[in-house]
This record gives C-alpha cells, structure tokens and sequence, in this order.
C-alpha cells in the first residue's frame, strides 16, 4: 500500500481546508494507523485535509498509536511543516536557499516583505496571505522560485511574482496541473 | 495521417516557468486547427535554460523548440513545427545540441527521452535488463561486482556501496530494510528529482536490485515534502510496476519478493542525514542517532538497512547491465563512474551535466554553463551544498574529484553547483551558512544548536565593523568548536563555507574600513 494522495501536503495551504472535524479527523487517522510509521502520514493528511493539525489531535493519535501525548507534540513541533493553526487563505514560501539567492532572491524577499508588510511566519491582518521560507525547491537551475498555494514558479521578478499573486487571488492560478 | 508525438516536459522545474500552461494551449489550439496530436509528458532532458522544451517526433528524428511561452503556439503552428519546421525557436536535435552532446549520459541515458511512465518504453531503451541480470547470479556476486565498479555513496560522503551492501547482506535477521535517501535538500540539486519524475523505473529497478542483493524484501522511498511531484509520480510507478510483475511477492517469476512503499518528509532538512531520516520514517522527530551501530547492522525498526542516496541506487542498473569494468572505467582516481552535476544559480546554460568524474569546474561553468546569466564575472561558486566551501573564481581549475575537492576543505557533496557573480557579498553568505544551520539543527548538540545563532550575531557584528579583529578571533573559536563537538555534518560542516568566505574573500569582512579609505 502506498501513501496515496500524500503529495498535496504544501498544496493544502490553501482553498480546500475547512474547520476542523474530529470525527473526520478520526477517520482519517484510521485509514493510515496501518502503515510502518504511521504518524508523519497521519499528520500529512490531517493537513492536507484541513490545513493545520489542531492540537484537538494530540490524544486521539497518543491513543491510537500508543504513544505520549508529548511525543506527538514532539513530532508536530519538530517539523517545519506542520501547522497548528488554520492557514491564510493563499500562502507565499520564498526560497531563501544559495541557488536562488545568486539571482536575485535577497531583492525578491525584500519586495515581498514591503508589499505585504509582514515578515517570514506571519499573516497579514486580512489573512489573505501567509509569508513562508522555503529552502530549495529542486528549482536551483530557474530561479529565483517561490511556492504559490502550493505550485512552484520560477525565473520570478518582481513583477512576475505580482501577476502569480493577482492569478492566485483570482483562483486561476495554472503552473500545474 | 497518425497523430504526431509532442513532447511537453510534466517535470516540475519545467512546469515552474510554464510547461503546463504550454501543454494546456497546445492541446487546445491542436483541437482548433483540427490536427490530431499525441502530447507526451516526458522528464527533463537537463536543458533547463531552454525549458518549457517542447520536441515533436519527425522523419529526421526528433526535433526541439525552446523555451516555449504559450504566445508563441500560433507563430509554430504557422511555422509548421508538427513536421520540424523553421522558426525562431527551433533548437534541431537534441541530441545535437553542444550542452547534450559532450554528456556521458549512463545514468541520465533515458530522462526526457521516454514516457517516464511506460514500462514498455523503458524496457525498449535497455530499462530492467540489470534486474533481469541480478536475477540470475547469486547475491554475493551482486555485491561483488557493485564494489568492483569502485561505486561510492552520491550523497555526500562518497562510501563505497558495495561495502555497504556487503554487511547488510552478512547480517542475519528476519527482516531487511532497503531506503532510499531522495531528501535532496542542498540548494543546487534536483537530479534525484529529474529521476523520480523522468525516469522513475531506474529507481525501482535498482533499489529492487540491493534487495535481491542483501535480502531485503522491503524498501521506502523517503521524498522531500518539496515533491509533490516526484512523489506522485513515485507513487504511480510503483502501482504500474507492482502491476506487471517487476515488484511484489514473485518478481518477474523469480519467486523473490520486493516491494515499495513510499513516505514523504516535512520540510526539515537534517532528515537527509540517514539516522535522522530512519528516525522519521519510524514517525518520530528526526533527531540524529549516534552512531555505532551502523544503520547496515541496526536500521530502520531496529533491522540491517541499506540506505543509499537515490543516485547511488540509479547507479546500479548500468552496472549490473554492462558490467563493472564497463563502469569503472569512466572516472578519475578513486571516484569512478559519471556523476550527474548540476549547473545551478547565476549561470547561463543551467541544468543537468553527466559527465564522468576527472572533468574541470571550469569546463562545467563555462564550457557548458556558458558563464554567468547576468554576463558580469563568476567571483564565487559554492560546490556541495549549503555545507559545501565557496572556492574563488581563480580555483575552477579543480577536477570534479572526491579527494581533490576533500585536498582543499571543499566537497563534491551531491553535485550541486551554485555559480555567484562579482555582486555577491561573501559576508552574507557566511552569515546565511550560520542562519541556516540554526534554523535547521535537530537540537542534539550544543554547539550547533546555539553555536549558530552565536554565529549569525557575531558576523553581524564584523558587518556592522565592532571589534572586528576580536570578532573575527572569536569566530574562528565558534567555527572550531563546532567542528570539534558536532554529532553530525551539519554542524561540523557549516565552518566549512564560513571559514572559506573569510579565507577567500577577506575584503568582504572589511566593508566599512575599506569605505572609510576610499
Ligand atoms: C545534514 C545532512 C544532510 C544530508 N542530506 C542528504 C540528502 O538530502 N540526501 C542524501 O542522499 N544524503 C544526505 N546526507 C548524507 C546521508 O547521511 C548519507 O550519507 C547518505 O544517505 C548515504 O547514502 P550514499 O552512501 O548512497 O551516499 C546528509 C547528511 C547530512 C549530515
Ligand atoms: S550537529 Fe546539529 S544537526 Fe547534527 S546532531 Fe548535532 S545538533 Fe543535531
Ligand atoms: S535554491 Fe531555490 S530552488 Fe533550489
């Protein structure tokens, strides 16, 4: 059995989250307990599904994994990924990583963190994005590169950046499928 | 007329600057003009500057445009591009193009050519006549002629396969584990992504073959969260192979089972490192483990584990295939084989270079890089990753070589190298080392751990021109007791491009003196 459906992790920063559901949450933890280290799968669909892993989770997969409460906090911190709190509504992770910084990442950033006036972590106070940092995206060779809700885009300029924003907002964004 | 083949790159560095969008207009203008159209979603073929690269099969072979913007459909379809005809972006033959040409692609020999999805096509270009080979000797010989091709290690540390094949193979136990490392965090590399989306079976055919080789009958696939791509496709390779018999309780009628099953990290890079990935796939923090014992005596669950890069893994089907002198016979010294490097950053031509190991850091930057993108000089190039030294612009002369690269406190690392122009500032590159190294160190050691953060706010102050001898000093003590008390590279390497930038490029640490002087 393979992990299906497990690659929109970063994807599901965006549009398709809800409130949490503990029944749902549940069941999700149930189709995944069966696999050799079931917690990075749970908690990677949890998200998937809602965007965050709320702390609401913590004794039910203490419980079904038989493991302690602090163990599960342990992996959920332990991890740049896992959110415990709901997404903005569209996230932004710039790569910071060397590749990107030699053409042009710094001034990237910079622009960034002007136009939407928050720093890396945080939400502007409209919650319409989240700034992230991202460290590599297997782009290197078309920089500088960002994830979009979840989509790579390269070669980015500013301007680029602000018209991949503008398709985000309007929900047409089209890099992949 | 049957329908043309088009070849629109579904690799996701060519989806990142637009090959979806081509391959969705395409589709559509095809639709329009009435012209039946086969679109193929093929790997890379490692030309990323002339990617979205879209090829259209025809009576000379195939034949290339690039890179291709969705406005430019109409102009080739006026121009006749279904049958190969002349226009502004017409690149001819691949195959002929000079950055293609000069490779020695053993590895790379399908990526971009094939459907990444056809077993059928993979076997019509030599794909699991390694396995079927494997197959038939006995697990020691395996072993045996994987270290004899001098393979070493493609994810940093250059050990020998073989060697490690061997103990795993020698240890008893119920169960044997085969990992595959495809974390690829150093900035500057995607070859193993190239692979898992181009050329998935490879992956297959050679982590099958290790667990023919030791005895394992299981093996993950532990992908960087980064992938989303890669792990997709993985994931449908796998059912596709499960489904023709080359993985699974009998494979290809051998009465051997092999099979896979693949995890996805979370966005930490210190999981590259094998003990802490073993600890995350068991689902938990991925702390480093120390070592004694050995992941090949005590791995994953406890049980004798090869866990290799996924290079090394794609290393072995060729190997099995054309034999180990074949093989070994490619290199330089004791690094033998070819190695896919990848041209990255502020360089013009950027992309995949297989080449055997021995050629120059020149020839790779310029020969085929064609310098810099920005056309201003190359001043700094980071080879190895994020813990790999920067070299100076007067040292390209460097064979790409394990040992010559480890004779100037530089490594070759996975291949990655990052090309800096003379607008760089080397003070904060080594600043951004430390910062990196806070940022992802799993906690264990003191040094790394606060050592870093100590570092980013000394370098600051060298910046900002407090006692800068003293800081300096102080510094180098940092950078020393790091490499002195780290359980791990990632602390006991990030000195390395630290200690380079200041050793290197000294001026850059003396900003405002320089300034005051002027
Ligand atoms: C901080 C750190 C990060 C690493 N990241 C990776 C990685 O992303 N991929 C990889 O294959 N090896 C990585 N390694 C090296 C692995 O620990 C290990 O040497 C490798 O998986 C062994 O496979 P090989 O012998 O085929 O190279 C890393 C090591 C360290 C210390
Ligand atoms: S050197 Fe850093 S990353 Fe490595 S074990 Fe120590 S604390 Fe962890
Ligand atoms: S460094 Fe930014 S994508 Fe690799």
């Amino acid at each position: 059995m393979t992990t299906a459906g497990q690659g929109e992790a970063k994807a599901a920063s965006h549009g398709t989250t809800s409130l949490w559901d503990a029944a749902e949450a549940r069941q999700i933890m149930e189709t995944y307990r069966g696999l050799d280290g079931a917690l990075m799968p749970i908690l990677h669909a949890l998200q998937e599904r809602f965007g965050y892993v709320d702390d609401a989770a913590v004794p039910d997969l203490a419980d079904l994994l038989n493991l302690s409460r602090a163990e599960v906090h342990g992996v959920i911190t332990f991890y740049h990924d896992f959110r415990r709190t709901p997404p903005a509504r569209h996230a932004l992770h710039l790569c910071r990583a060397e590749a990107c910084q030699s053409v042009g990442a710094r001034a990237l950033e910079a622009h960034v963190k002007r136009k939407l006036g928050v720093d890396y972590h945080h939400q502007t106070p409209d919650g319409r994005w989240s700034l992230g940092a991202i460290y590599c995206l297997g782009n290197c060779a078309c920089g500088p590169s960002a994830l979009i809700d979840g989509e790579t885009v390269g070669r980015l300029t500013p301007e680029k950046l602000d018209a991949l924003m503008r398709e985000a907002e309007a929900g047409r964004l089209e890099a992949a499928e | 007329m049957s329908a043309v083949r088009v070849y629109v790159p579904g690799d996701s560095s060519a989806v990142a600057v637009g090959a979806n969008r081509v391959a969705h207009a395409l589709e559509r203008l095809a639709r329009e003009k009435k012209v039946e159209i086969e679109i193929v979603r093929n790997g890379s073929r490692g030309l990323y500057w002339l990617e979205p690269m879209v090829e259209v099969t025809t009576s000379e072979g195939r034949i290339a445009y690039g890179p291709v913007a969705p406005g430019d459909l109409a102009g080739l379809f006026e121009a006749g591009f279904l049958s190969g005809g002349q226009h502004a972006l017409r690149l001819g033959r691949p195959e002929d193009i000079p950055f293609l040409k000069n490779q020695e692609r053993l590895m790379f020999a399908r990526c971009g050519i094939t459907d990444p999805l056809s077993v059928e096509e993979y076997r019509a270009h030599g794909g699991f006549r390694g396995l079927a080979k494997a197959l038939r000797m006995q697990p020691q010989e395996i072993v045996s002629e994987v270290t004899e091709s001098g393979l070493r290690g493609r994810g940093g540390a250059g050990f020998p396969t073989g060697i490690k094949w061997k103990t795993v193979l020698e240890t008893k136990a119920e169960r044997k584990y085969i990992v595959c490392n495809a974390d690829e965090g150093d900035s500057g590399t995607f070859a193993d992504r190239m692979i898992m989306e181009g050329d998935p079976f490879l992956l297959i055919e050679g982590m099958t073959i290790a667990g023919i080789a030791t005895g394992a009958t299981k093996g993950f696939i532990y992908i960087r969260s980064e992938y989303p791509d890669a792990f997709r496709q993985m994931g449908r390779a796998i059912e596709i192979a499960r489904n023709t018999g080359y993985l699974g309780p009998n494979v290809l009628g051998s009465g051997k089972a092999f099979d896979l099953e693949t995890r996805l990290g979370a966005g930490a890079y210190i999981c590259g490192e094998e003990t802490s990935l073993l600890e995350s796939l068991e689902g938990k923090r991925g702390v480093i483990r120390f070592k004694p014992p050995l992941p090949a005596i005590k791995g994953l669950f406890g049980q004798p584990t090869v866990i290799n890069n996924l290079l090394s893994f794609a290393s072995v089907p060729v190997i099995m295939d054309d034999g180990a002198n074949f093989y070994k016979n490619y290199g330089t010294g004791r690094s033998r084989g070819t190695q896919p490097f990848q041209l990255a950053g502020n360089v013009k031509q950027g992309g995949l270079i297989e080449k055997a190991f021995g050629v120059t850091l020149k020839e790779l930057i310029y020969d085929f890089g064609g310098g810099t993108l920005s056309g201003r000089p190359v001043r700094a190039v980071q080879v190895g990753g994020p813990l790999g030294a920067y070299l100076r612009a007067d040292q390209l002369d460097i064979p790409m070589d394990y040992e010559a690269f480890a004779a100037v406190k530089a490594m070759l690392g996975h291949g990655g190298i990052v090309v800096f122009d003379d607008t760089v500032d080397m003070a904060q590159q080594a600043r951004f080392a430390m910062e990196f190294c806070a940022v992802e160190s799993c906690g264990k050691c003191t040094p790394c751990r606060i050592g870093s953060t100590r570092g980013v706010e000394v370098i600051d102050r060298i910046i900002a021109d407090q006692d800068r001898a003293k800081n300096l000093r102080l510094l180098d003590d940092l950078c020393e007791t790091m490499v002195d008390g780290s359980l791990c590279a990632l602390g006991g390497l990030t000195p390395f491009p630290v200690q380079s930038a200041i050793r290197y490029f000294p001026e850059d640490f003396d900003k405002p003196s320089r300034k005051a002087a002027e």
